[in-house]
């Protein structure tokens, strides 16, 4: 009887919140549907992480539309990133970047990850993600809603 | 028969020829008889397989006293072709092999030695023919292995170990065959097979427990395997290619040719026995092959639990036949004696492998090999044939021979004997357990091993090997990609070989086919048409690839979580390899851990160096050989008060046995 | 008439095992994106639809290929050894009919070694790179299979001793002439036994979480981190056919009902259908197992999969003293 919660889930109805199709929908050419990311923290107070956490949980749903946070840059079609480029992070971040294979983009979701943020200038900051790599996508917001991460994803599956 | 005369005759040629000529003619000399009598000797053996016939050979003045008796029936025959094969592979090898230094005297001169005795042991018709090839081989052996006992400590250990117990061995089949030969009247073969039925079933079970412990011993049976972990590592690698592919063979042949051949068939619960140290065998050499990580240590386990598997085949033939289902027993003995011939072949190709490995790099212990891909490309192709083939993988030989001994024991279920049944299901168990130890182990000395960063600079800087070793491995890795992809070609001749050994003709269990097809079954294996579906599917795969697929592939590092700095000591070693295996058989490897803290000398709060060793020894060795060993010491040292070199005390003695001897006689 | 009666047969069976091929090559990614959806469903989200492994794997192949530096040309290579034996499997077992190609050496052992091949070659492949990822996936996933083989043997052989032999199409035809087996306590024991090793083969939970992003915790997905592009479809694929080649087996050696075992478009069809049921059926079971438990301990795998081997056992025994 203690299995009965699992099978009622499967037939209740789900809490997912419906979402519109965003307007900046550009068909998602480049990745028709699927999209491998792989988050990685350049040195973020972990505010972002929380708000990508919720838009792949149960109540956004991101991986509806075909958006996936994978374990290895290899198995990805991009890298999304939070938090300022600090020093200690500046060179895994490139070197995760390096092992991406093409085509790849960069998705920037904060504004500490967009311009610093409200650390800009600090003196932990090694450069920008601009210098490393620039962003094709750029999520504003601290910290960003998941809806607005979300739509941003489906801006690049394209559904 | 004369052509096999021939062969033995060359192979002593060789032995004199190393002997007796300068050192820049005889190593080529002896190379050149040697091979000559592997060629000869095949040619013989290959006639009588084919023609299934039996040639005799007596001799009065050879051997005063007893003479000597040969004869080349088609079980001799599939032993002596084997061998042939190995020395061939072995002697060609061993032209390039440069390991060890300048060959010695001895070391050139026992080799073909070794080989004919090799090759005269199953030719041997009469008990002191086959003791003399037999002890000459423990001799030639035992000279081998001592071959660089001046460099190493380990190689003079090794040769103890193993000279001891291949003499007991040895006395306990002399005994065994001299209890037969007193009973029948005669020494040959022949009279003790005709006389064997009237003997009391006492003298012939004690004849055959004998036999077996022998046999058992020289083909590396548990719990009598002890030496061979340690030989075959400090052999140079030709010898140890001879002694795993084809000296620990000829333990199967005595336990064939004694207990089916001599003794007729003989009672249920030997085979069981037989069955019994099969399966400890094979579960125990398959685990310490996993867990060891020094390349020809696994090896040498490996060999252990392949015995095991042959062993297993063989009770279960002998079982089938003493309960009456003679047509499940030629199927079970055909599958044994077809995984004996691919054992050597890929064995062999293995040890010579093994041995190019240590050639190149410097070392067998595979935490200080790795990448050897790249620098050894040939022997590391030929080496994953070896590697592929044990771990029976289709469409290579080990995968016909597991497939045909386990359709043995799956269709030996019908014999309706609760006891033949249960040793089955454990056979059946053992090898299913066996097949993916041997996956792991294999996979770890391959991917450890050859593949990933060089762990060592000696690793790095290896050199490709001399051209005649490689053709000598080539040489045992082409019959393991033959007999998988055909191995109905050899059927026929198997058959002769298993009838001759089971001491009947029996009817055809396998159907005339170039895969195997099970007569009177249904089931079969069709290699040849595997091999080509699985080509087409990779041809379809790659052109699949190749047409949709647009970008092409780059280099880059590889992905270790954006680390700054990542070098060969971050890799996987073979110990780590092994770890979840040897924590989940901790109670049968019993590994050896341990801990040495040293502290500061001012206060034991802070720690100067700390030093942690493991060891996974053989736990058998422990438990049961070495309070024997203490004990024959204390027993040594008690005799030696006795003998004390007081001369007034050894008057004594002689005295006290010259006045007991006339009690005695008045 | 005969050779024309035999190539028509030849041809009837080349056309059953290239339609069995695409149902797997198809069906073993939907059955993944379908487990992946029941496990969402069970969780309160929608998830992904199920034709998103079909997705990526078109995604893939646009992508490019990377190679690690140290690595040999067994790392480009393993992934066909893995497809192509994978497919060869496919090939010859029943799963939509009862006379695929092959059909006198279509035996159980050789499907059990097959996929013993595509393991090794993804093993070796995960030790080339040279990265301390690789050795951990290969090593934790050999010591997993080695004690899942046992099982899977002794439970394969359970099934043959009932049916006197281990040719599949004959082990298939024998259960749809006794339909009685089907309840036996032998035959359950052995489904049980398969089913943890079907478990352990594809890496679900409670063996192994397939979706994991911490590699200490990872097993097969450690073995094919350093993948990308081309070579990462395949390698998707190559492990999509085994799931669904094993569930298939599962289906068709326990409940045949539906095989097709004439070469009639109908039957085909029926054949097709059934199978797409049966094997939709267990992964919906076997997502639901995974998302009531949870993952094992690495070192209590080991009990697991010898509780698997015990009950392997006892379907031996039990089916010889039924005989």
């Amino acid at each position: 009887m203690r299995r009965l919660p699992v099978l009622r889930s499967l037939f209740a109805r789900r809490t997912t919140e419906d979402l519109p199709r965003p307007s900046n929908a550009s068909g998602g050419l480049r990745l028709r549907g699927s999209l491998q990311l792989r988050h990685v923290d350049a040195g973020s107070c972990n505010g972002c992480e929380l708000e990508i956490t919720s838009a792949f949980g149960p109540h956004y749903d991101a991986a509806r539309f075909g958006a996936r946070l994978v374990a290895s840059p290899r198995h990805a079609d991009g890298l999304l990133v939070t938090g300022v480029v600090t020093r200690n992070m500046a060179v895994p971040l490139r070197k995760t970047l390096e092992a991406v294979p093409r085509p790849r983009v960069v998705v920037a979701c904060g504004d500490c990850a967009i311009d610093g943020g409200v650390f800009a200038g600090a003196y932990g900051i090694a450069s920008g993600l601009e210098a490393i790599a620039r962003p094709d996508i750029q999520i504003p917001g601290c910290p960003p809603d998941p809806t607005t991460i979300t739509d941003a994803l489906r801006g690049l599956t394209g559904r | 028969m004369s052509l096999l005369l021939i062969g033995l005759g060359l192979g002593l040629a060789g032995t004199a020829a190393g002997a007796l000529l300068s050192p820049r003619r005889r190593v080529p000399a002896a190379a050149v008889l040697g091979s000559g009598a592997c060629v000869v000797a095949f040619v013989a053996a290959g006639r009588a397989l084919v023609s299934g016939q039996t040639s005799t050979f007596r001799s009065v003045e050879l051997l005063p006293l007893t003479g000597v008796r040969l004869s080349l029936d088609p079980l001799a025959a599939l032993f002596i072709v084997t061998t042939a094969v190995v020395g061939l592979a072995a002697l060609c090898y061993g032209v390039g092999y440069t390991e060890g230094g300048p060959r010695s005297r001895t070391a050139t001169a026992m080799l073909p030695a070794f080989l004919t005795s090799l090759l005269l042991v199953p030719a041997a018709a009469s008990v002191a023919t086959f003791m003399v090839a037999w002890e000459l081989m423990a001799l030639t052996s035992t000279l081998l292995l001592l071959v660089e006992h001046r460099h190493r400590a380990e190689a003079r250990d090794a040769a103890q170990w193993y000279g001891a117990m291949t003499h007991v061995g040895a006395a306990a089949i002399l005994l065994g065959l001299l209890l037969l030969a007193s009973r029948a009247g005669g020494q040959t073969f022949a009279a003790i097979g005709l006389r064997a039925g009237a003997m009391s079933p006492t003298t012939r079970s004690l004849a055959f427990v004998l036999v077996l412990v022998g046999f058992a011993s020289k083909a590396g049976a548990v719990p009598f395997h002890v030496w061979l972990p340690r030989a075959h590592p400090e052999a140079p690698s030709p010898v140890s290619a001879l002694m795993s592919a084809a000296m620990v063979n000829l333990g199967i042949y005595g336990i064939v040719r004694v207990g089916d051949g001599l003794l007729g068939g003989g009672v249920l619960w030997w085979w069981l026995v037989v069955v019994g140290l099969g399966v400890a065998s094979a579960l125990f050499g398959a685990l310490h092959a996993a867990a060891s990580s020094d390349l020809k240590r696994l090896l040498a386990y490996s060999t252990v639990d392949n015995v095991g598997l042959v062993l297993i085949g063989v009770g279960a033939a002998g079982a089938l036949e003493v309960t009456g289902h003679r047509a499940l027993a030629a199927l079970a003995m055909l599958a044994a004696l077809f995984h004996l011939v691919n054992h050597a072949a890929f064995k062999g190709c293995l040890f010579l492998g093994a041995g190019a490995v240590q050639q190149a790099s410097g070392s067998r212990d595979l935490d200080r090999l790795g990448g050897l891909v790249h620098r050894l490309p040939l022997t590391a192709l030929l080496f994953g044939v070896g590697a592929l083939s044990i771990s029976a993988l289709p469409p290579f030989n080990g995968f016909a021979s597991e497939w045909l001994l386990l359709e043995g024991l799956l269709h030996g279920f019908a014999a309706h004997s609760a006891a033949t049944t249960t040793a089955l299901l454990a056979g059946v168990a053992a090898l299913a357990l066996t097949g993916g130890l041997t996956a792991a182990a294999f996979v770890k000395a391959l991917g450890i091993g050859f593949l990933g960063q060089p762990r060592t600079p000696a690793a790095a800087n290896a050199r490709e090997v001399a051209p005649s070793m490689l053709a000598g491995m080539a040489m045992l890795a082409a019959p393991c990609l033959l007999l998988g992809i055909v191995p109905g070609s050899v059927v026929p001749m198997l058959r002769r070989a298993a009838d001759t050994g089971l001491g009947d003709t029996f009817a055809r269990p396998l159907r005339a086919d170039l895969g195997l097809n099970l007569a009177g079954f249904e089931g079969a294996i069709e290699p040849v048409l595997l091999l080509a579906a699985f080509v087409g599917a990779l041809v379809v795969a790659w052109a699949s690839v190749r047409l949709f697929a647009r970008r092409g592939a780059r280099r880059a590092e590889a992905w270790g979580c954006g680390r700054e700095l990542q070098t060969a000591r971050m890799e996987y070693t073979a110990t780590s390899f092994a770890e979840p295996l040897q924590r989940v058989f901790a109670d049968v490897l019993r590994p050896d851990h341990d801990l040495e803290v040293t502290h500061v000398a001012e206060s034991r709060y802070f720690r100067q160096a700390i030093s942690y060793h493991s060891r996974v020894d053989d736990a058998l060795e422990r438990t049961c050989y070495r309070p024997v060993i203490r004990l024959v010491e204390a027993w040594g040292g008690f005799a030696r008060r006795a003998q004390n070199g007081n001369l007034h005390r050894y008057l004594a003695f002689g005295l006290v046995a010259l006045v007991a001897l006339l009690v005695v006689l008045a | 008439m005969s050779a024309t009666v035999q190539a028509s047969g030849l041809g009837a069976a080349v056309a059953a095992s290239l339609i069995q091929l695409g149902a797997v090559v198809l069906g073993g990614p939907l059955l993944v994106g379908l487990m992946a959806k029941v496990r969402a469903r069970a969780e309160g989200r929608t998830g992904a639809p199920i034709r998103q492994p079909l997705l990526d794997l078109r995604k893939l192949v646009g992508k490019e290929a990377v190679h690690a530096e140290h690595a040999s040309a067994v790392l480009p290579l393993a992934p066909f050894v893995l497809v192509a034996s994978a497919a060869v499997a496919v090939a010859i077992t029943p799963l939509v009919t009862t006379a695929p190609v092959l059909r006198q050496g279509a035996d159980l052992f050789v499907v059990v070694y097959l996929l013993l091949t595509g393991s090794v070659a993804l093993a070796l492949a995960g030790l080339d790179p040279g990265t301390a990822f690789g050795g951990m996936g290969a090593s934790r996933a050999m010591t997993i299979g080695a004690l899942a083989e046992p099982a899977l043997l002794v439970a394969v052989l359970a099934l043959s001793v009932q049916a006197g032999t281990s040719n599949l199409p004959a082990i298939v035809s024998a259960t749809l002439a006794h339909p009685a087996w089907a309840a036996s306590p032998g035959r359950l024991c052995a489904l049980v036994a398969l089913v943890v090793v079907v478990i352990a083969e594809t890496g679900r939970i409670p063996v192994d979480n397939p979706s994991t992003h911490l590699e200490l915790t990872m097993i097969h997905e450690a073995m094919v981190l350093e993948y990308a592009g081309p070579e990462l479809g395949l390698v998707t694929l190559g492990e999509a056919m085994r799931l669904g080649l094993l569930f298939a087996l599962v289906a068709n050696l326990f409940f045949p009902w539906g095989i097709a075992t004439t070469t009639s478009p109908a039957a085909v069809v029926i054949g097709l259908v059934a199978l797409g049921a049966k094997t939709a059926a267990i992964a919906v079971a076997i997502a639901l197992l995974e998302v009531s438990t949870a993952k094992l301990r690495l070192f209590r795998v080991p009990e697991l999969l010898a509780g698997g081997f015990v009950l392997a056992v006892l379907a031996v025994v039990a089916g010889l003293v039924t005989r």
